[in-house]
């Protein structure tokens, strides 16, 4: 047994000052901007990233698209990222907070909520309201993610109380509880259902004039002391430039 | 339990000649200690422990804790009632097929778990196979129930409590068996007097890895059953929730769920995988 402590002790120690010595031999891959943006602007960011890439010969784009929270968590811990886009201001302070922005973030795009539905809108859903009906089954994003938060905030303002059959842990989840057939209705954003019924019809959108009290903020910020710092300020205009809020606009956000 | 044999087999312990391990073997054992328990030692590291008791004693993380244990334990009792039988007879079987039986029902172990709740969500769910004549006939769906939690769980862990299950029928034999065979015994007999108490100890084992798996449960679980606390919430996806508002929260409910499974296979285990029932 004494000898088993002893290798572990060892391991450890041969963990710990590797850890200590660090990634010192990387070279700096020669004109790659990075990019960490929230899932829900995927089509969008790629088409523009392409965009990118034939204006400026010799430069590679790469994506990294997740949960807004998981990304700024991986920036905090040295996630190699040049610029960043959040689909909410909470996980865009996550990264200011440790002062890691390069300036202060811009609200690029709003994203409101949509009422989805099986195509044909089979309960009829017209407002926000029938979503109080128990006889519909409503699926929603928890209150800890964006979607749910944005969710809430119309309840709130509206009274209405809506009892739904599962609180789901992002918006992606929710969306495919209804196109699965298994939910009635669920709370997402018109992107989201712009993009589920890009392929082919899978979907309804009710829209309903409430989201406009929960809009959803995108920030977008350049990485402090970033490796491709310029070329993140030059993405970065593209996303504001005239091109790039078509773009937007056409995956269905509100360029602000 | 056959004590006879029991008591032989100490006494031969005892005669044993003690032989010692390759000093070799030490390092490698070392390192994949070192791989399974520095991350979690790290979320010892990062864990707010002034904060600890009320994030883990909020109701929100009772509730997915109790109705992890639940779930779980009902899961594990189901395993053993159909994944028991499996065992068996693919261990003592003698029909064409046991190998591609084997493979299939070993699916879930390669399956990434949020395809097997996609896959049971096609059969069970309103618009699926089954689902959609479940509705018709009694009314009732399967999904966001805590019944689709109990089968997400049941899906996954199975095939953890036939693997070990099979390992211990087989390495037990059939010897026995085949002395109350000859002394008049009924397969049935046989099977519930010599069989079951000789593989009770594997039994056990198998069933806590299949209890400890269905603790750590996620993908299939939120795939098919969805998300709502005190319902379908357990555990793992409260913490998959709370890390995206609240790091600290997961932490400390992911310290809780580590606490949780090192009670079910530290204190369980030994003690029935050592026979001593």
């Amino acid at each position: 047994m004494k000898r088993f402590w002893v290798a572990i002790v060892a391991v450890f120690g041969v963990l710990l000052t590797a850890c200590g010595r660090g990634s010192t031999g990387s070279t700096p891959e020669a004109k790659t901007l990075t990019v960490f943006a929230a899932a829900s602007l995927t089509e969008s960011f790629t088409e523009l990233g392409k965009k990118f890439e034939t204006d400026n010969p010799g430069v590679t784009v790469k994506f990294n698209f997740g949960a807004s929270s998981d990304l700024a968590q991986q920036i905090v811990n040295g996630g190699p990222a040049d610029l960043f886009a959040a689909a909410s201001p909470a996980t865009m302070k996550t990264v200011t907070d440790k002062a890691l922005g390069d300036g202060t973030p811009v609200d690029f795009v709003t994203n409101e909520l949509q009422i989805v539905t099986a195509p044909g809108n089979p309960k009829g859903i017209k407002t926000f309201a029938d979503l109080a009906n128990p006889a519909i089954k409503v699926v929603v994003c928890a209150p800890q993610v964006p979607c749910g938060a944005a969710e809430l905030a119309v309840e709130k303002a509206t009274g209405v109380d809506i009892k739904p059959v599962s609180e789901e842990p992002d918006v992606k989840s929710t969306l495919g509880k209804v196109t699965t057939g298994n939910a009635d209705a669920g709370l997402v954003y018109v992107t989201d259902v712009l993009a589920a019924n890009k392929a082919k019809p899978t979907v309804d959108g009710v829209s309903f004039p409430e989201a406009k009290q929960a809009l959803n903020k995108y920030p977008i910020v350049v990485i402090k002391n970033a490796p491709q710092a310029d070329l993140a300020r030059k993405f970065l205009e593209l996303v504001r430039s005239e091109a790039g809020k078509k773009v937007l606009q056409a995956a269905g956000f509100v360029v602000t | 339990m056959n004590r006879p044999a029991v008591l032989a087999r100490r006494a031969r312990d005892r005669h044993q000649i003690s032989v010692g391990l390759p000093t070799l073997i030490w390092l490698p054992a070392a390192i994949g200690f070192a791989l399974i328990v520095l991350p979690v030692a790290g979320l010892g590291l990062k864990t707010d422990w002034p904060r600890l008791p009320e994030l883990i004693f909020s109701e929100s993380a009772l509730d997915a804790l109790r109705l992890s244990m639940i779930t779980s334990s009902i899961s594990t009792v189901l395993c053993i009632l159909f994944g028991g039988p499996i065992a068996v007879i693919l261990a003592r079987s003698r029909i064409g097929g046991l190998r591609l039986l084997r493979a299939l029902v070993l699916l879930p172990l390669v399956l990434p778990p949020v395809v097997g709740g996609l896959a049971l969500l096609f059969l069970l769910g309103r618009t699926g196979l089954v689902g959609r004549g479940i509705e018709t006939a009694f009314g009732f769906t399967i999904p966001f129930t805590t019944a689709a939690v109990v089968l997400a769980q049941t899906f996954v862990a199975m095939p953890f409590l036939v693997v070990s299950l099979e390992g211990a029928l087989r390495t037990a034999g059939q010897r026995y068996e085949a002395v109350a065979a000859t002394l008049g015994a009924s397969p049935m007999h046989a099977f519930r007097r010599v069989t079951v108490p000789l593989v009770l100890p594997g039994l056990a084992s198998g069933a806590v890895l299949a209890f400890a798996r269905c603790i750590g449960e996620f993908g299939a679980t939120i795939a098919f059953a969805g998300s709502l606390q005190g319902t379908t919430r357990t555990l793992p996806l409260l913490v998959y929730l709370e890390r995206e508002a609240d790091v600290d929260a997961a932490v400390a409910l992911s310290l809780l769920l580590v606490v949780v499974a090192v009670v079910v296979i530290a204190v369980a285990r030994p003690r029935f995988v050592e026979g001593q029932t």
